[in-house]
């Protein structure tokens, strides 16, 4: 369980965050919601420890977060994939920097590789790969450590719609699969109603919960309904363009 | 429209295909026709073969020089075998020391603070300027040289080296770290592979301008190395050795270049890749 606490934060004498209180629990996907420079990645940065925070607590299994660490696996917009290593080694990252000897390492680099479809592509460079299957690999190296929680920064925001949807049923197959605690940042309406089975709406500067909505889209998607039938769903369209007035809403009070 | 797209993708592809074989034709065409025109000034007569021997001289003597017969007390190949040893051993340590200085200061700001000045004033003098301290603190004999070519070769290593480690991308090493890396395995696994094409590019810059250090510092102090065969070839007024003697120090150099870019091609692939 991941537990935020009146978590604050500040950036060049600025506030970003204010009080964040969140708890995301195992096998939730919490998608948090809001527009640019409403703070959503400093967020992130913060779970994930490449930021410090001097105020609040943030917590994962109880254990206070210090600082980056192999329990939560975190994906990239753009990816940070090694160009020197093949996609193989690249998912093998993680696995290596563990100690694992490199049978196991790769074996299990393979298995998620096939999870995420890219099996055939293992030996290839990675400047031979598209945005889409390069986003499919940092997934892969961000899952191959079996994080307790995944983070992921805006990570469709750079693909074409066609992929993007893709991507997006993949994520959450293998959420459904792996029972992972998932935590997604976006600015996209459709993929936050469409994910979430708990969203969060970030209101910028400084950056505050302003609603928190529990859906089931993704759940039914996981569950086997087809995703043009939720997304055509007269309930579907009714909480996104909720979500849509909400945002909007936020945005001329900020204009 | 559909005509006019295509009548102009036809020339494109033609001109696209052309440039490299085209390219590589006119540089071999301008070479033949400088040793053709040297050959036809020479065998004119236009000017004497004391200042201008004609090419086959030139040969001739390049055989002779490379045979046992040799110049000065020393077959080409000795004195060849003299300048490749000193610019080996200081490539050697300038690469072993100017990647390590340069790591050093690209991963703290103290180190960089402490050593960028002493870097950026040494750097700018050409390394003939201090050969003469050298010559007085060393002697003539190797040390001075080797030390020479090293400061020359160490300067470009460790600045190219300090780019490459700022050059490493923020996501790569978020990436690293959110994957349990620690401090070392980052440098290892992360900054130095990044650093990797500079580096190189910097062993390129450093081994081009050790080269015409070498060479120049053994014009003036050596008794043995291509520099030191041309000088004295020249105070013998021995034009035939003097301009074999450039021809070899060129196609080292342009060897020494090709080489590393080849290497280059091999370790760093994705350089160019956009990543």
């Amino acid at each position: 369980m991941l537990q935020l606490t009146h978590l604050c934060a500040d950036y060049d004498g600025r506030r970003v965050l204010d009080n964040i209180n969140l708890t995301l629990d195992a096998g939730e996907l919490m998608v948090v919601l809001g527009p640019s420079g409403c703070g959503k990645t400093t967020l992130l940065n913060l779970i994930a420890g490449f930021l410090t925070h001097h105020q609040g607590q943030i917590s994962l299994q109880g254990r206070p977060v210090t600082g980056p660490g192999a329990e939560r696996g975190v994906v990239f917009q753009h990816e940070g994939l090694l160009p020197w290593r093949n996609v193989l080694d690249n998912v093998a990252f993680g696995l290596q920097l563990a100690g694992l000897a490199r049978p196991e390492r790769e074996a299990r680099a393979r298995a998620m590789l096939r999870k995420v479809g890219l099996e055939e592509a293992h030996a290839k460079p990675i400047w031979q790969l598209s945005g889409g299957q390069r986003q499919r690999v940092g997934i892969a190296r961000a899952l191959a450590t079996q994080p307790q929680l995944l983070l992921l920064d805006e990570p469709f925001g750079a693909l074409d719609a066609f992929t993007r949807e893709q991507m997006q049923t993949l994520l959450l197959r293998l959420w459904h699969e792996q029972r992972r605690q998932v935590l997604l940042i976006t600015h996209d309406i459709e993929e936050a109603v469409f994910m979430a089975t708990e969203l969060v709406l970030l209101s910028p500067a400084p950056g505050r919960i302003t609603e928190r909505l529990t859906l089931d889209f993704g759940r039914r998607f996981a569950a086997g309904e087809s995703c043009r039938s939720i997304k055509s769903d007269p309930a579907f369209i009714e909480r996104r363009e909720y979500v849509l007035g909400r945002v909007f809403a936020e945005r001329e009070v900020f204009a | 429209m559909t005509a006019a797209l295509s009548s102009s993708a036809v020339p494109a592809s033609v001109r696209l295909r052309w440039p490299l074989p085209r390219r590589l034709g006119l540089s071999l065409l301008s070479l033949t026709a400088l040793l053709a025109l040297w050959w036809l000034v020479a065998r004119l007569g236009l000017i004497s073969p004391l200042f201008l021997p004609p090419p086959e001289q030139v040969l001739h003597q390049f055989i002779t020089i490379a045979g046992p017969q040799g110049f000065m007390d020393a077959t080409l190949w000795q004195h060849l075998a003299a300048s490749l040893q000193r610019i080996l051993i200081a490539l050697t340590a300038a690469a072993l020391c100017g990647v390590t200085v340069g790591i050093a200061m690209g991963l703290s700001p103290t180190v960089r603070g402490m050593l960028d000045p002493l870097i950026e004033l040494y750097r700018p003098v050409p390394p003939l300027a201090y050969l003469p301290l050298m010559v007085i603190w060393f002697g003539i004999g190797e040390t001075s040289k080797v030390l020479l070519i090293y400061l020359a070769i160490f300067a470009p290593v460790a600045m190219a080296t300090l780019a490459g480690v700022q050059s490493a991308q923020q996501v790569r090493l978020r990436a690293a770290r959110a994957l349990g890396a620690t401090r070392w395995q980052v440098l290892w696994h992360v900054i130095l592979p990044g650093a990797l094409p500079e580096i190189l590019t910097g062993l390129r810059i450093g081994l081009g301008v050790g080269w015409s250090t070498l060479v120049a510092a053994e014009l003036i102090a050596a008794t043995r190395g291509v520099g030191f065969m041309v000088q004295a070839a020249g105070e013998f007024l021995a034009t035939d050795v003097v301009l074999a003697g450039i021809l070899v120090i060129a196609l080292i150099a342009f060897t020494l270049e090709l080489g590393l870019r080849a290497l280059q091609r091999r370790l760093t692939p994705w350089h160019g890749e956009g990543l």
